[in-house]
């Protein structure tokens, strides 16, 4: 966490002259609720965009795998291969966009939110499991992503890369280029071209009940922490004490500068 | 063109093929070999010169479904006839001789030719317990191939079995099946899996190999590209009805009849690689689609396994029994993960109706008085 990036593009000219650090005199109270800007456009964007384009992908992917509700028309499973490859192509650019921001968002959007590489991230992945388990009372007080969250987030960033592996050496199957050299190799790791159809149909199910229990668990955490995490997935922002900043892990002096 | 006594020409003729139907018949390898059309008398040529090129036809644990596939087209080829004349030399199940005269006869034929002959092997090798399932002659099938690999030009694997094992390499197998490159990795070995593999494709690339003095162009796994390059999905007669949505849902419906397609019957074309749409069986008469039947993948690796439910979609998921499908797995996945949410937001209704009962404890009274309080937007 080297310097702070994007806050202050956020808070506006407000900041322009500001001093680097609070004016000695100036008293704020430790229970001022103030609002800060966590999620950067390009997080929202990309998350919106990859969840329609799941929500896409599913129903069509759904049809190509035993179609059925439609009836026989046209070409309709010709038209629903080419809705499945535009929603595949824009969900990759959204996974690559997103991919791009781990290394230049800000420091809740960035991959050292995800990977739990310092101890303070470990010890949290630990209590916030406790937390979840009822045996700890309190959550650790956090601004962005908790550890536990981030990790699973990683997990489904893994399966997603899944999911665009095996799509894309299914779609290669036919010969089509640059897919079929591109990713020729990934059948004989999954035990046959029948097996790599079947991680791509059981990963849909496994990102479908990620999806249940991610719209639960954000209803959970904006219900204690009281912040409008959940308006923060539209708006970039959470509201939030200046003690919790001072509190949480990923807050600090440099964050509560930056609050409005 | 000239033509050179022992030719495999020079046999043809002498067994009444006219010289037209051997002209039609180096076009049509070039065909099946996806040469262009020029190759026709490219190949005719060589074949008019290239000498008799002596066969060991090697058989192990199988069902002689090959040599059957060979032996009954319905009326004699050109295709038959140059496989004939190829291979007289040994060949456990059409060779008059047996027992030791046999064995006899391949000894004489790798003596008569050393590094000058083709082996075909059908049928897969038991390695278990030091080869014991099968035996001939006294020795162990995989020591016969060994010994008859190592001197040949070139090794052809016909059907699934000599692929990888096939049948009797299925889960459950006791004898350790399995195919000739995992027996002989340093020979020249091309794969010609099915079950069983097309005569046409085979005659094909022995053809290649008299012509270009190789065999021809393979994928990952050792099969010829001009019969394994492409899904029987992409070249299926019955592709229109799939991309139009038309499908089978239940053997003899009404679909069935009109010969719609059969993928929500578990037909495996769009993952199995060969050329039957085209090439056919039996002389090009029919083939399991056109016949009515979903592909089962026969020329896929494992396909026991990795094909089977024949009649699903989707493999099933390992860990879990055969009569489970995916979905149900996928299912159960959602179900569970739902089940756990609904106990857990149970769970959490009854902290919060328990906290709020409680006194607030001294250290968070701060934040109990804020929860509530205005927000500054």
């Amino acid at each position: 966490m080297t310097t702070l990036q994007t806050p202050a593009e956020g808070s506006g000219p407000r900041m322009v002259g500001a001093p680097p650090f609070p004016h000695p005199l100036v008293i704020r109270p430790h229970d001022e609720r103030v609002r800060i800007y966590v999620w950067q456009v390009p997080v929202r964007v990309t998350h919106w965009v990859t969840f329609f384009s799941i929500l896409l992908l599913v129903v069509t992917g759904a049809y190509i795998g035993d179609p059925y509700l439609l009836p026989p028309d046209g070409s309709i499973m010709r038209a629903i291969r080419f809705i499945h490859m535009v929603s595949a192509f824009t969900f990759l650019a959204s996974g690559l966009l997103r991919l791009y921001w781990l290394f230049v968002g800000n420091r809740f959007s960035r991959w050292t939110a995800f990977v739990p590489v310092t101890a303070s991230q470990r010890r949290e992945l630990i209590k916030q499991i406790g937390w979840y388990l009822f045996v700890r009372k309190e959550a650790p007080r956090v601004l962005g992503h908790n550890a536990l969250a981030a990790g699973t987030y990683t997990a489904i960033f893994v399966l997603f890369l899944v999911q665009t592996v095996t799509g894309f050496a299914l779609a290669g199957m036919h010969g089509t280029e640059p897919w079929a050299t591109l990713f020729g190799w990934v059948p004989s790791l999954m035990g046959g071209v029948s097996g790599m159809r079947l991680i791509h149909h059981l990963v849909m199910w496994v990102i479908l009940a990620f999806m249940i229990h991610h719209v639960y668990s954000a209803l959970l955490v904006d219900h204690w922490e009281r912040n409008g995490l959940m308006s923060s997935i539209f708006s970039g922002y959470k509201f939030v004490t200046r003690g919790e900043i001072e509190e949480a892990r990923d807050g600090g002096m440099e964050i509560e500068e930056l609050a409005e | 063109m000239a033509t050179v006594d022992g030719s495999v020409y020079h046999a043809l003729i002498a067994r009444g093929v006219s010289r037209r139907s051997f002209l039609k018949f180096s076009a049509a390898m070039a065909g099946a070999l996806m040469l262009p059309a020029a190759y026709g008398p490219r190949i005719a040529n060589a074949l008019s010169t290239a000498k008799r090129l002596p066969v060991i036809w090697l058989e192990g644990q199988d069902c002689a479904g090959n040599t059957e596939a060979f032996l009954r087209a319905s009326h004699p080829t050109v295709a038959e006839i140059i496989l004939d004349t190829l291979s007289v030399d040994y060949h456990e199940t059409i060779m008059a001789a047996a027992g030791r005269q046999a064995e006899d006869a391949r000894k004489a034929t790798m003596k008569a030719f050393p590094n000058g002959y083709l082996v075909v092997v059908e049928g897969s090798i038991p390695i278990a317990e030091g080869g014991i399932y099968c035996t001939i002659g006294g020795r162990t099938f995989e020591d016969t191939v060994k010994e008859v690999c190592a001197g040949a030009k070139a090794v052809i694997a016909v059907g699934s079995c000599a692929f990888d094992g096939g049948l009797p390499a299925a889960k459950g197998g006791p004898t350790g099946a399995v195919g000739v490159s995992q027996v002989v990795p340093k020979a020249t070995v091309v794969n010609m899996p099915g079950c069983p593999m097309n005569v046409q494709n085979l005659t094909a690339a022995i053809v290649h190999f008299l012509t270009f003095g190789s065999l021809p162009a393979t994928d990952s796994l050792g099969r010829p590209l001009f019969a394994y390059g492409q899904l029987i999905h992409d070249q299926c007669e019955r592709r229109a009805h799939f991309e139009r949505g038309e499908f089978v849902t239940a053997w003899g419906d009404d679909a069935s009849r009109k010969g719609w397609c059969l993928y929500k019957m578990g037909c495996k074309g769009p993952e199995t690689y060969a050329n039957c749409p085209t090439a056919r069986f039996n002389d090009g008469t029919s083939w399991p689609v056109k016949a009515g039947h979903g592909c089962v993948g026969c020329t896929m690796p494992s396909f026991w396994d990795q094909m089977s439910p024949f009649y699903g979609r989707l493999s099933t998921t390992p860990g879990f029994g055969s009569d489970v499908t995916a979905d149900q797995v996928g299912l159960g996945i959602v179900a569970t993960v739902a089940g756990l949410t609904a106990l857990h937001a149970g769970g959490s209704y009854v902290r919060h109706k328990r906290d709020a009962a409680a006194p607030p404890p001294p250290a968070e009274a701060v934040e109990a008085g804020t929860a509530t309080g205005g927000t500054q937007a």
